[in-house]
């Protein structure tokens, strides 16, 4: 017989799925724009949250005295990341769009393995931390459970950045190309619009969305090699879940899964990496276009 | 030019392979035998990727089912090997007949994400079901064949178990390759390279697209299962990485550096990759940013790979190993 | 020989086929036209089993054959081509045939013999009869147009059909392209006796050849019969005019 735990534990428990999921909408959003209008799966996606994550360390430590330079680093990190995204798309990633799909997932594969191994040059292999900014610091007392400051901050940042985006892709003529170019590239590029410059644009922005995830991620996750790998996989099934290409699929996916991975460990905590990937497998059998997809056979 | 076609260059190289444990030292048998058994592994995987066109990220799983399947069986039962190696390859197809069926019902992207989760879900299981697989200590000390009627013959007395062993391994794999050869030039094999080329087309001359696939699917599950039989042997032990993604990573590059548009396109990526990595690791610790600078210079200027670069050298011939690799064969989404 | 009865077909509320009903009989050169968007091509889908109707049957030499997997329709003895011409770009001409041959005469099973010692004769024949036998050795995908779409033909006939269904033949094709085609169509339909059903654009071909004529509009069947009567049905008339317009 299971004992039930306290409310204030499950509560607990709750708030921290959610924190992960905004964390994980991050990473998975910009996987899943670069998928609906490039139509390719960037392995590499976990490795710019780990790029991102690695730069704000570095901005904060170079930044050493001022008080706010946790916000001045992340910026810049996201930024970084976000140039470093183009600057590949632009040179690299754009010359193998008319080959087969598999040669562009080699890439960006190859990619996560020179990236991981930059890393590691460039920042050691031991465990990197950053501290909670100033102005974030402290928690509060919810329903019994606590809740760090800047865990609050992050749960009220997904949602915004959602809406930002959705305000943007439905209500704005950016976003009207944006979403044309997903569904009919051929079209568009009839239509005169330079479908180049909106992929290294998507690609973009798929890219800051991953960076501003790993430099929002430091002051509650360590730094460590191997967190690329770690948050891709989750990433992928947080697509697969929601639906590729659709974007409040990612959001509920993102939702769905942070409380898995919460209330799994609870419940069954030697079998999480397998029932995530049996989640994974049972989606894809069932209902490959996950909740909010458009069915595809 | 037809000087270099006649010369029997199989029968060289085997005989060649044939001679290492007397020509080289102790440790050129071992990256023999290594080459030669992620060779299978790799021409496995073409079957499925060169010549039925499906992309597949989980074909590591067969290889760790089939390891698991033999250390198991010689260890724990006492089975003699030639038992459980074919034990090895009678589980891992049927297991790829199992998640093939769903594997197959899906299209491109869903089904490369569907091959890796049934991957990963294999793997996790190695990982975690401490009772029959070790869980992360895995299965050590897997004992070698019983190798004394072959030591006993003459000439082979100076031998020792790995060199033997390594022997037994090549003539094997040989057989299989052999096997994998006619199956791919068969009627069967023509069959799959018409999906490969044009799926919806292959419907409408009366091919059965998805029962050909799920075929493929077991033919190079049990290959693959053969081939981790054999290394869990090589590697004195089964660990639960035998399943890990990146194994099948290794196997996709193996593939496409030898060139999968060639039937021995993943023999030559193997011997490459293999004897590269041995010399970049005694060097520097930064494999891993090696193979991928080289990955992506393959992608970009030799997409055909080894194999296919050296067959654009030669006399044009048409026919469909030229094709350029550049143009993508047809989208395989039904309407 | 075919039958189709009432098919409806829409996509996302849209009606694409709207309660057609139509008939060919043995032998029969019939075609079916209309302008773009008529729903020619979904019509054709359904009927080869690659799409299935919302309503209606599809009868085969008096089977029911709705709703079934195209590689069974095949074996029942219906061959078709498409629009966008589709062969198999990296197998050599006489490779795309002798494929065909393979696949229809069941060898796909057959793991242990090469494949090149079949059907070497039929695939010689077929490749000659199309006029393709100096590039038996191309691969398909290097060929023209022109010739892609006989090697399509080749396919298309390697398994012995009964009934061919032709998704615009002469699309993009020259006038002496286009007459080359048709003559070929009509002898080899003469000489296999076989039924021919097919879509196009352009009228003379259709004119010229078809037996029956069937024409859709918007998913609905306005006119059906001989050429000479679908010429001087007004609704037609009022269609394809006022189109132009």
């Amino acid at each position: 017989m299971m004992m039930l735990p306290d409310p204030s534990v499950l509560f607990a428990q709750f708030l921290g799925g959610l924190t992960a999921a905004m964390f994980l909408f991050l990473i998975a959003s910009g996987l899943s724009l670069i998928f609906g209008v490039l139509r390719v799966l960037n392995f590499a996606h976990g490795s710019f949250y780990m790029i991102g994550a690695y730069l704000t360390w570095q901005g904060v430590q170079w930044l050493a005295p001022a008080p706010e330079r946790f916000w001045l680093a992340v910026l810049s990190a996201a930024i970084a990341v976000a140039l470093l995204g183009g600057l590949i798309e632009r040179l690299l990633l754009r010359h193998l769009y008319i080959r087969e799909e598999l040669y562009q997932l080699l890439f960006t594969y190859a990619l996560v393995l020179i990236l991981a191994d930059g890393a590691k040059v460039l920042w050691g292999t031991q465990q990197l931390s950053v501290a909670r900014p100033p102005s974030l610091t402290g928690s509060l007392q919810v329903l019994g459970a606590t809740l760090p400051i800047y865990n609050l901050f992050v749960i009220l940042l997904g949602p915004a950045i959602a809406l930002l985006f959705w305000f943007v892709l439905k209500r704005t003529a950016v976003g009207r190309v944006v979403r044309a170019a997903a569904l009919d590239r051929e079209m568009l590029s009839a239509l005169g619009a330079n479908v180049g410059w909106i992929y290294t644009g998507m690609f973009v922005v798929g890219s800051f969305l991953a960076g501003l995830g790993g430099a929002l991620v430091t002051p509650v996750k360590s730094i460590v090699p191997g967190m690329d790998v770690e948050i891709i996989v989750e990433a992928f099934i947080v697509v697969v879940i929601g639906g590729l290409g659709s974007f409040w699929g990612t959001f509920l996916g993102a939702v769905i899964f942070g409380q898995v991975l919460a209330f799994g460990i609870l419940v069954v905590p030697r079998f999480s990496i397998f029932a995530v990937s049996a989640l994974m497998a049972v989606i894809l059998i069932a209902r490959p276009w996950g909740l909010l997809g458009r069915p595809v056979r | 030019m037809t000087v270099l076609r006649r010369t029997p260059w199989l029968l060289i190289v085997f005989v060649a392979a044939l001679c290492v444990p007397w020509l080289g030292s102790r440790f050129y048998t071992f990256l023999a035998t290594q080459i030669t058994i992620l060779a299978l592994f790799a021409v496995s995987l073409n079957l499925l990727l060169g010549y039925t066109g499906l992309v597949s990220f989980g074909h590591a799983a067969y290889f760790g089912i089939g390891a698991y399947t033999c250390a198991i069986l010689m260890k724990s039962y006492g089975v003699p090997f030639l038992g459980a190696f074919a034990a090895a390859g009678v589980m891992a197809a049927s297991f790829g007949l199992v998640f093939g069926f769903f594997c197959v019902r899906l299209t491109r992207i869903y089904f490369a994400m569907l091959t890796l989760a049934f991957a990963q879900i294999v793997w996790a299981i190695c990982l975690k079901w401490n009772d029959v697989t070790g869980g992360e200590q895995g299965l050590p000390n897997v004992p070698y064949p019983e190798l004394d009627w072959l030591s006993s013959l003459p000439g082979f007395g100076g031998l020792r178990a790995g060199e033997l062993f390594y022997l037994v391994a090549l003539t094997l794999a040989a057989v299989c390759f052999a096997v994998l050869r006619r199956i791919v030039q068969s009627p069967f094999g023509r069959m799959l390279t018409v999906i490969r080329d044009n799926p919806e087309r292959a419907e409408f001359i009366g091919v059965n697209v998805r029962l050909y696939e799920l075929a493929a699917f077991a033919v190079a599950g049990l290959f693959a299962g053969l081939s981790g039989a054999l290394f869990a042997i090589f590697n004195r032990g089964v660990f639960p990485d035998f399943a890990y993604w990146t194994r099948s990573a290794e196997a996709l590059i193996m593939t496409i550096l030898g060139g999968m548009g060639h039937f021995w396109g993943p023999v030559v990526g193997s011997l490459v990759l293999v004897v590269l990595n041995q010399q970049i690791t005694s060097y520097t610790q930064y494999w891993p940013f090696v193979l991928g600078t080289i990955l992506i210079v393959l992608l970009f200027a030799f997409p055909g790979g080894i194999l296919g670069a050296l067959h654009a050298g030669r006399a044009r011939l048409p026919g469909w190993r030229r094709w350029p690799a550049e143009l993508k064969p047809r989208d395989r989404n039904h309407a | 020989m075919l039958e189709v009865h009432d098919i409806k077909k829409s996509f996302d509320g849209f009606a694409a086929v709207a309660g057609v009903s139509f008939a060919a009989k043995r032998r029969q050169i019939a075609a079916v036209i209309g302008p773009n968007g008529a729903g020619k091509s979904t019509l054709f889908n359904i009927i080869t089993g690659h799409l299935r109707p919302d309503a209606g049957r599809v009868w085969l030499a008096g089977r029911d054959i709705t709703g079934a997997a195209p590689h069974r329709i095949c074996r029942m003895g219906m061959s078709r081509s498409f629009q966008h011409t589709s062969i198999f770009p990296r197998l050599t001409v006489f490779e795309n045939v002798q494929a065909a041959y393979l696949a229809h005469r069941g060898r796909g099973a057959n793991f242990w013999s090469r494949s090149d010692t079949f059907y070497r004769d039929e695939t010689d024949a077929l490749i000659a009869s199309l006029g393709l036998d100096g590039k038996a050795d191309v691969a398909g995908g290097v060929l023209s147009h022109g010739n892609q779409k006989q090697v399509e033909l080749g396919i298309a006939l390697a398994s012995n059909p009964d009934i061919l269904l032709l998704d615009e033949p002469t699309a993009g094709m020259s006038s002496a392209e286009t007459r080359q085609t048709i003559e070929l169509l009509e002898r080899l339909a003469g000489e296999r006796s076989l039924t021919l059903l097919f879509t196009e654009h352009d009228m003379e071909v259709v004119f010229s050849i078809a037996q029956k004529i069937a024409v859709l509009h918007q998913g609905r069947m306005i006119a059906e019969g001989r050429p000479e009567d679908v010429r001087r049905d007004p609704e037609v008339r009022r269609v394809y005019l006022g189109e132009r317009r």
